[in-house]
């Protein structure tokens, strides 16, 4: 689960990890309430939507920058005015964009120098890592690529923490000394504490800055959560923007089914995740484009294919259907009956190709011929992935 | 011969009073594995019945192990409970521990993981469809099936399969059935970031069993877990490996499923494992449906018999 920038500041704020002051507006009628709380000054206007790239997006209106520099307050309030409400396109938008349903305003802070700062899950060790580079305020992939010997990795010990010996090697990583370094210190510190406080996924500051006067602050936040873990932390849950999610997702995580919607025009139903990936795989490598990737998991039941199906529907690119299912345990003559009952209900005109395995196939088999339906059957997944994008091309 | 398991070994499973792991634990039954007990706290003392079999429960993992013998554990206890569940297991010095429970916090894992690092029990899991070492019966009856896959689906054989998805490995055994090709044992070592045993883990056993003749090995995006079992392969294994990747379409940065099929970098793309498996010269499968036709391509090409 991801938050806003601004939610993430405030996180910070409670555990200890510096940020520059700042208020966010979800109204025209309230940029002057928060910007009443800043001081008379240079001021940033930062569109809160989950996507990166903000700085350089532009607006659908022409508008160009999702994040602005203002020398006052007064260009603040106007600049906020033309975001709000305003769709946001940026890299990682997609074409279609997101609207601005937030601004956060923020002292412009005097910088002194740029870092990068992350604490994330190390796979191959298993355990938390910090990345910190001196090279801040950049991509950070392209870093790694270009100068890897620029970036530090400290892998923590869950059963210890972070301890001092690693909190030096990060500050002489970064080539930090005096002030600088005991801030820094105590910020590393601390942003490792709420990683693992709140079951974060990844945090990531980008850029940690310095400032003339030897503070050492985040400007910018980007904090992710595990879901597997939301249940312990409803303060989080809380936090959840709904509108910054699909909606068919939303609709599709009622039901317990995995659902991302994709581009293409071809969409799957498919039990399990390895096999549902690779369904899309085999669309794709026949020369097909799949448009969402959906498991409906190890126990569906009718009512969940059912709504599958609806939910697929909603895609108005979809020109045709893939059900592939393995039935391993899951009977397959209930996935026909749920597809039957689907196609019936929803009164559907696409093509359908059904590729059904597994237990009680036959039945399921019999159930789809003996449904008058204008289904195709597949035998293997090949076959009938062949099927389907023949039929949609 | 079979990795981990044979049909001989003794299991108890945590969590056979709830809907999931009894249902899984009559299907065990039902195939002849040995389900000796089943452990819920606080309903120690009861009885699990099951076609005329009669399974004792008891309220710990050591008071099971110790009245019964059982030397592996099935875990179906629910996610907040899954952690705690593993580490009583390594506590009662078990085997093995498979978990199957799905939707563990990754934090709960790292620290199993840092706790178990050193310790006699060997982990499985967690969000995995478990192990199965097929019998000489009737649809493999016979053998011992841990976990939730489909027992019916395999042959006792010689090739190896190892997976982190559960239906792929169906798939793969499925097609490795159909063509007349047996297992020794299949492996899903579970869609997790943070999981008990890696694929290189598996592999080595798999090239240490005599009766292990090829190997399947499927993975997916995310992690480097594959590329490390391919670079190991290329080094040390001398029998015939096939390679499938799922997830050549899944967009960078989103979660497909599975917690750790993500695209984070440029390693863990499904291009860039296909490229090492095929420099590591594992056969690779080009779609899903030629998983067994890879490995008999691979095992002709070494003049291997897998049947």
């Amino acid at each position: 689960m991801n938050i806003h920038e601004y939610q993430a500041k405030a996180l910070f704020e409670k555990f200890g990890v510096p940020v520059p002051k700042g208020a966010a507006a979800k109204t025209k009628e309230e940029f002057d309430t928060a910007l009443a709380q800043l001081p008379e000054g240079a001021t940033m206007v930062k569109s809160q939507i989950h996507a990166g790239g903000r700085g350089k997006g532009t607006f659908t209106d022409g508008y160009k920058g999702g994040v602005k520099f203002c020398k006052t307050k007064a260009d603040a309030k106007e600049i906020a005015g033309k975001m709000l409400g305003n769709t946001l396109v940026t890299v990682q938008t997609g074409p279609a964009g997101r609207k601005v349903q937030t601004v956060y305003f923020t002292v412009a802070s005097d910088i002194k120098k740029e870092y990068y700062l992350a604490v994330l899950l190390d796979r191959a060790s298993s355990r938390p890592v910090i990345v910190a580079s001196t090279e801040g305020g950049v991509e950070i992939e392209k870093v790694a690529h270009d100068t890897p010997e620029k970036i530090t990795k400290v892998v923590i010990d869950p059963a210890i923490g972070i301890a001092d010996f690693q909190l030096r090697q990060l500050i002489s990583a970064l080539q930090l000394s005096g002030n600088e370094a005991k801030n820094a210190a105590k910020l590393i510190k601390n942003l490792y504490t709420m990683f693992w406080e709140t079951d974060a996924a990844m945090v990531e500051v980008n850029p940690l800055i310095t400032t003339p006067a030897g503070d050492v602050l985040a400007l910018d936040a980007k904090v992710s959560f595990d879901s597997n873990a939301l249940y312990r932390h409803p303060e989080i849950v809380a936090l959840r923007d709904l509108n910054e999610e699909d909606p068919k997702e939303i609709e599709a995580s009622k039901f317990d089914l995995a659902y991302i919607a994709l581009d293409g025009n071809i969409a799957c139903l498919v039990n399990g995740a390895g096999l549902a990936m690779s369904t899309m795989d085999i669309i794709k490598h026949y020369g097909g484009n799949p448009a969402n990737f959906l498991d409906v998991g190890g126990g569906a039941s009718k009512e969940k294919v059912v709504a599958a199906f609806k939910i697929i529907l909603g895609d108005a690119n979809v020109k045709g259907i893939f059900v592939n299912i393995f039935g391993g345990i899951m009977d397959c003559n209930v996935i026909a009956e749920g597809v039957v009952e689907a196609v019936k209900e929803v009164g559907l005109k696409l093509p359908l190709v059904v590729r059904l395995e597994g237990n009680n196939v036959a039945a399921g088999k019999a159930t789809l011929a003996k449904s008058g339906l204008s289904l195709v059957s597949g035998d293997t997944m090949a076959d009938a992935a062949q099927k389907i994008v023949k039929l949609v091309a | 011969m079979s990795i981990l398991i044979t049909p001989k070994t003794k299991i108890l499973v945590q969590g056979i009073t709830g809907a999931f792991g009894a249902k899984h634990a009559q299907l065990s039954l039902d195939y002849g594995t040995q389900v000796v007990a089943g452990v819920t706290p606080g309903k120690g003392g009861q009885v699990f019945e099951h076609a005329g079999h009669k399974v004792p429960i008891f309220n710990s993992v050591h008071e099971a192990a110790a009245a019964t013998g059982a030397t592996v554990s099935a875990i179906f206890v629910p996610p907040p409970f899954a952690a705690d569940a593993i580490l009583e297991c390594v506590d009662a010095n078990l085997d093995l521990a498979v978990c199957i429970t799905e939707g563990i916090p990754i934090k709960d894992m790292i620290r199993v993981k840092r706790a178990i690092a050193g310790k006699k029990t060997r982990l499985v899991g967690p969000n995995c469809p478990g192990l199965v070492t097929p019998g000489d019966g009737e649809n493999s009856k016979g053998g011992c099936r841990i976990g939730i896959a489909p027992g019916y689906i395999h042959k006792q054989g010689h090739v190896g399969v190892v997976s982190r998805s559960g239906t792929l490995t169906y798939e793969a055994v499925f097609q490795l059935t159909s063509k007349n090709i047996g297992q020794t044992t299949c492996v899903g070592i579970g869609g997790d970031p943070v999981n008990g045993t890696s694929h290189l883990d598996v592999i080595k056993l798999f090239n240490e069993d005599p009766d292990t003749h090829g190997i399947i090995m499927i993975g997916e995006i995310g992690g480097s877990a594959e590329v490390e079992a391919a670079r190991w392969i290329k080094a040390n294994c001398k029998k015939p490996v096939a390679g499938f990747i799922a997830g050549a379409t899944a967009p960078a940065g989103r979660r497909m499923g599975h917690a750790g099929a993500i695209v984070g970098g440029a390693e863990d793309t499904a291009a860039a494992k296909i490229a090492v498996f095929k420099e590591c010269g594992i056969e690779v499968a080009v779609t899903p449906s030629d998983m067994a036709d890879a490995l008999l391509r691979a095992a002709a090409a070494k003049g291997v018999k897998l049947s």
